[in-house]
């Protein structure tokens, strides 16, 4: 069945097989930063925003996105290597497979909540699993950059 | 593995409920369960576009749409209004944000899962839900119905003056519930009425009603009494998670704490 939807403000059209998911589309398409870490929904590596909402691309049909507009760390590279610079000052990643999904997630937290607590930043990330770290610097990395960007909005 | 022929997206419920009485047929919520079950589907049979997706604030009423994601009803404004975070506290442990973006609460009700902590918080609560051919049905008479070919419409929850609390715990964050327990209290009929909903036992959750007049200065020994006679009423099974026996004594303590937070909001 032929699809039709945004990716990265670009318009595609692609024929897909009804049981087909979205990441192995995506990749398709040569969106690489996608990354497979489980296919069961618990890994987060897989974040991709569809509608400006997160939601994880190993588990949503192709099909299902026909009409729809999707953002994947490549649609948004300048922001997420703006946020990749305080993840790699605090030591928040270390095999960086985990990274692409992690970005995409706080990211959309940035859009959604206003001025999270340290709880909040938890809670909002808590689908995203990383095997090297051990989220304290990660966790650094969100609040220094959160910080950074509200004093931006001060001076603006 | 699940395998899937042909993907439709009916214009109407109507089309939607035909399409689905063939047996190899499959309503799909988020798909977030079923992609991971082992079927051979023929259609799939995709809601979304059929107006499922709002939750009503209504005069008596909150009527929340099959295909709503477990977040919407998490950040709803209107359920928090009436019962407080519990309604919140059931779902934010779920995964993750991504997750309850996409997981609806239509496949949560219609799946009648064990490990739900969706389902027993609304099983406490003053609950129904709208089905295509079946019409509006009590929450509690539905779990306990055999899966059939009925689409599920919409969760009802009627409203009223209730107390409402939940808590679960979970062996590590973000994991099935060891234990799932609501409880609900308000006045039903001119009496003080005690609802207890206690889910991942590990069997689905399952209702207990109580007419009990307890003063809001009870002593911590009394609540701790009737949630002893409680806990007895219920069932419990042992799995990987953790024993029967150990099931029951968290129930009791989690009832126990719900209680006391509802007794000490009325005093
Ligand atoms: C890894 C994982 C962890 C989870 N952890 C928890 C947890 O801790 N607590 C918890 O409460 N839940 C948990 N769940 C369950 C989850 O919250 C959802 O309840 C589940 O995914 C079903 O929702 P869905 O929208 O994905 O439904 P689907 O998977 O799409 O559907 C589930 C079933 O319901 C049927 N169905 C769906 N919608 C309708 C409808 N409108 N009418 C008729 N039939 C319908 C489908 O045909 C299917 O049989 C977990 C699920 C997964 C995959
Ligand atoms: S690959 Fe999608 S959640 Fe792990
Ligand atoms: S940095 Fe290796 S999994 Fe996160």
């Amino acid at each position: 069945m032929e699809i039709r939807f945004i990716l990265n403000k670009k318009q595609i059209s692609i024929d897909v097989k009804a049981d087909a998911v979205l990441m192995d589309v995506l990749r398709s398409l040569g969106c690489k930063s996608i990354k497979c870490g489980c296919e069961t929904t618990n890994c987060g590596l897989c974040t991709v925003w569809i509608d400006g909402k997160s939601r994880l691309s190993c588990s949503v049909l192709a099909a299902s996105v026909d009409g729809c507009e999707i953002t994947t760390l490549e649609g948004v590279e300048e922001e997420a290597a703006e946020f990749g610079r305080f993840l790699a000052a605090e030591g928040g990643e270390q095999c960086g497979f985990c990274s692409p999904g992690f970005i995409m997630n706080v990211l959309a937290m940035k859009r959604e909540l206003q001025d999270p607590d340290l709880e909040e930043i938890k809670e909002y990330l808590a689908g995203n699993l990383c095997r090297c770290t051990g989220y304290m610097s990660q966790l650094r990395a969100i609040q220094k950059y959160m910080a950074a960007q509200k004093e931006k909005e001060v001076q603006a | 593995m699940i395998t899937i022929d042909n993907y439709a997206k009916p214009a109407t419920l109507e089309e939607a409920y035909k399409l689905n009485q063939a047996r190899s047929s499959r309503v799909m919520g988020g798909m977030m369960w079923m992609r991971l079950g082992k079927a051979h589907v023929k259609t799939l049979i995709d809601l979304s576009g059929l107006g499922l997706d709002e939750i009503h604030d209504e005069d008596n009423v909150i009527k929340i749409g099959a295909m709503c994601t477990l977040r919407q009803v998490e950040e709803c404004e209107a359920l928090k209004e009436l019962f407080g975070d519990g309604i919140a506290e059931s779902i934010r442990h779920i995964v993750g944000v991504q997750f309850r973006n996409q997981a609806t609460i239509g496949g949560s009700i219609y799946g009648r899962f064990g490990f739900s902590d969706v389902l027993t918080a609304f099983l406490a609560l003053d609950t129904f839900v709208e089905l295509y051919d079946g019409g509006i049905v009590r929450l509690s008479d539905f779990v306990n119905r055999a899966p059939d070919k009925d689409i599920l419409l919409s969760v009802i929850v009627r409203k009223g003056k209730r107390k409402f609390r939940y808590d679960s715990i979970r062996r590590t964050k973000t994991d099935f519930p060891v234990i799932a327990c609501a409880v609900v209290t308000g006045i039903v009929h001119g009496q003080e009425t005690w609802y207890f909903s206690v889910g991942a036992r590990p069997m689905k959750a399952a209702l207990v009603e109580k007419k009990w007049e307890i003063p809001a200065d009870a002593s911590e020994e009394m609540i701790a009494d009737y949630a002893k006679q409680v806990v007895s009423e219920f069932t419990y099974g042992s799995n990987m998670r953790g024993s029967a026996e150990y099931r029951r004594h968290l129930a009791e303590v989690l009832l126990r704490r719900e209680m006391s937070s509802i007794l000490a909001e009325g005093r």
